[in-house]
């Protein structure tokens, strides 16, 4: 195998990777508060269509990908007003999330269907990505960039900071951090719309690198992968980073099994149920480890009722 | 064998006691209420926008006092679409189209709780007295850009990305590597499923990796131009529309497109509901009456390539020229057909190989 094609393997599985790695990185900030949001695939899709409906009036990527965050953190607040304020199962409620993403982002998107999208290309002059060694450092979308910068940003921030380490309270033991005087629920909204904006700016890979154009369901189930991810991590934000191109290798590398003799060591479709696999291993493994516990958030999915 | 009771002798009695009733209704004013299951939306600007587009013609002919249309879109090929049949046919739709191979199993439980709908299958296998098949012979039209690709190819590897290999794909895929292989011997057709109608995000990464590998031109038979896109931004030779022009999404790289029109043919059907003569069948044309065209030639390719593409579909046309013409060698060397045989409508079906040079 040419170093090349190694090269243009790694480029694609990098674009396979940031749309997952971003939503999950932003689910992760959520399940460490305590929240579950199973909304991710609806607001990716809500980022996805804004990000084309913007691009397409006004040409602008920047403000496009900033269009998208709002917007779908606008909608994860909808999720959080029903279950943080008024207690609603958060299970049904993401799901419904997901329902609500999918139906407002086919109806919105109609006028936005068949037109091309112009792609967000790398940042960096192209004579840096023309040389093939340099182009796998330089010949990606910046959105790439910007899903490694948020890795450390919220590692840093879940590690380091005071604010990181109260979120984290909250999301242990709602009880103990509210009766030392954390606002619970405040935290955990600011948790939920985050989420909501990672989760959109996810949802804007699709239009602005992976496939120009809008149509409807156009994320086809990458968030629920997302999903899987932040479980497959431990809720780690490095060990997240490791597992997104893990599961974007094999992604691809489902692919190049059809394709190219030198990866059918292994069927096609052992590739494509790895990440799957390798998740309920991953599970397994914690629970071995650890006897009686989790990685996950000790509040994870309950709902927080103030007493006194 | 119909074993009748005595309720369902009630029933036809009753049934016949109140025929001249409805029977006036439904000749006065009633509609012909039409309902269209799709696999996907009509946006998609491939397959349903095909058959969307195909329902549009039929309405504006038959006229929209005489028929109404009902279209369900995202239907899954599975258990759920049973549903959505039965609810067409409980709400008085009285001819319902299944447009996707998945369909069937569905359709024809359905079929059999309401003897008095009709229902056409797309791409189907089997009919039952109240179900009919049409198809398109969109292999024709893979003659004809498969010998666009082995001429204009300059790494003699092509590609072609696949949903899942059912005898409408393969035989794509055949028809392709047998008109490129005629052009240009050396060519090799590497295939990709990616086991879905409808996954833009893999159906990108297929062509990705596939261009990564050498592959300078990429035909789909997905629903959407997501692998078009990435032709348009790698700078290969090219790829084709499938379903319907895409050059929108790729003015560059869209060297033509395979067009399906189902709007003579819904026309005819919708038709022949309505004066009372609709029977069960099979419908299966191509080229030569219009169900698949062939779409503007991009302004690149060179004359004697477009003069070549012609020749193959005036051959197809006139019948000088069929698609799979022996002798065909399967991907493995053995001799398939026979010199001066071919490969029958019958036949078609039941092939389960790869003609030489496919790499699956």
């Amino acid at each position: 195998m040419s170093t090349e094609l190694i090269i243009a393997i790694i480029i694609t599985i990098a674009g396979a990777a940031t749309p997952i790695l971003l939503a999950a990185l932003g689910e992760l900030v959520v399940e460490k508060s305590g929240v579950l949001n199973l909304g991710v695939e609806g607001m990716m899709l809500i980022g996805a269509v804004i990000t084309v409906a913007v691009t397409l009036t006004t040409g602008n990527h920047l403000l496009a990908v900033v269009c998208a965050a709002l917007a779908a953190s606008l909608s994860s607040l909808i999720f959080g007003v029903l279950t943080l304020t008024l207690s609603a199962n958060q299970v049904a409620t993401g799901l419904a999330l997901t329902i609500l993403g999918t139906g407002f982002s086919a109806l919105f998107g109609q006028p936005y269907t068949g037109k091309d999208v112009p792609l967000l290309r790398s940042p960096f002059p192209p004579e840096l990505a023309t040389d093939p060694i340099w182009r796998v450092l330089f010949g990606y979308s910046p959105l790439v960039y910007f899903a490694l910068i948020m890795v450390v940003v919220v590692w840093w921030f879940l590690q380091k900071t005071r604010a990181g380490l109260i979120l984290r309270a909250v999301g242990e033991n709602d009880l103990s951090a509210h009766s030392i005087g954390y606002p619970v629920i405040g935290i955990r909204y600011l948790a939920v719309a985050f989420g909501g904006a990672m989760a959109g700016i996810a949802g804007s890979c699709f239009p602005l690198f992976l496939t120009p154009q809008w149509v409807e369901r156009l994320t086809t189930g990458r968030g629920w992968i997302a999903l899987a991810l932040v479980v497959f991590a431990a809720w780690r934000p490095f060990r997240l980073l490791a597992g997104a191109y893990f599961f974007g290798l094999m992604m691809i590398f489902e692919i190049y099994a059809k394709t190219n003799s030198a990866f059918r060591v292994l069927p096609s479709e052992f590739w494509a149920a790895l990440p799957y696999l390798a998740t309920v291993l991953v599970l397994v493994l914690i629970s071995l480890r650890r006897e009686g516990s989790t990685a996950a958030p000790a509040c994870l999915g309950k709902p927080f009722v103030a007493t006194g | 064998m119909t074993q009748f009771n005595r309720r369902t002798m009630i029933k036809i009695g009753g049934a016949a006691a109140t025929l001249p009733l409805l029977g006036s209704r439904a000749f006065a004013q009633e509609k012909l209420k039409v309902g269209f299951v799709l696999i996907g939306t009509p946006d998609d600007n491939g397959w349903n926008h095909g058959h969307d587009r195909g329902r549009q013609e039929m309405v504006d002919a038959i006229g929209a006092d005489k028929v109404e249309t009902t279209v369900v879109t995202n239907v899954p090929e599975g258990p759920d679409s049973e549903r959505v049949f039965r609810e067409l046919a409980q709400q008085g739709h009285k001819l319902i189209y299944a447009t996707s191979f998945g369909f069937g199993d569905y359709v024809h439980k359905v079929a059999k709780m309401f003897p008095d709908v009709k229902f056409e299958w797309a791409t189907g296998n089997a009919t039952a007295p109240n179900v009919s098949l049409y198809n398109a012979k969109f292999h024709e039209g893979r003659s004809v850009i498969g010998t666009i690709s082995g001429m204009m190819t300059k790494t003699n590897k092509i590609a072609y990305i696949g949903s899942f290999p059912i005898p409408e794909v393969r035989m794509g895929i055949n028809a392709y590597a047998i008109a490129a292989r005629k052009a240009n011997p050396n060519v090799t057709v590497k295939v990709v499923y990616v086991d879905s109608w409808f996954d833009p995000a893999k159906e990108a990464d297929a062509a990705r990796a596939l261009i990564d590998q050498g592959v300078d031109i990429i035909t789909q038979h997905t629903d959407g131009p997501a692998a078009l896109q990435v032709a348009e931004e790698r700078g290969i030779v090219g790829g084709f529309g499938q379903g319907a022009d895409m050059s929108a999404f790729a003015p560059n790289a869209h060297l033509t497109a395979i067009i399906d029109r189902w709007g003579p043919h819904y026309i005819k059907s919708v038709q022949s509901v309505l004066d009372g003569t609709w029977a069960e069948g099979s419908v299966w044309d191509g080229l030569a009456s219009g169900e698949v065209e062939i779409g503007p030639y991009n302004a690149k390719i060179p004359a004697d390539v477009v003069a070549a593409a012609e020749a193959t579909k005036a051959g197809i046309i006139d019948g000088s020229l069929h698609p799979f013409a022996g002798p065909i060698k399967d991907n493995a060397g053995a001799e398939r057909v026979a010199a001066g045989d071919i490969i029958d409508d019958g036949e078609y079906w039941a092939v389960d190989w790869y003609v030489e040079g496919v790499e699956a």
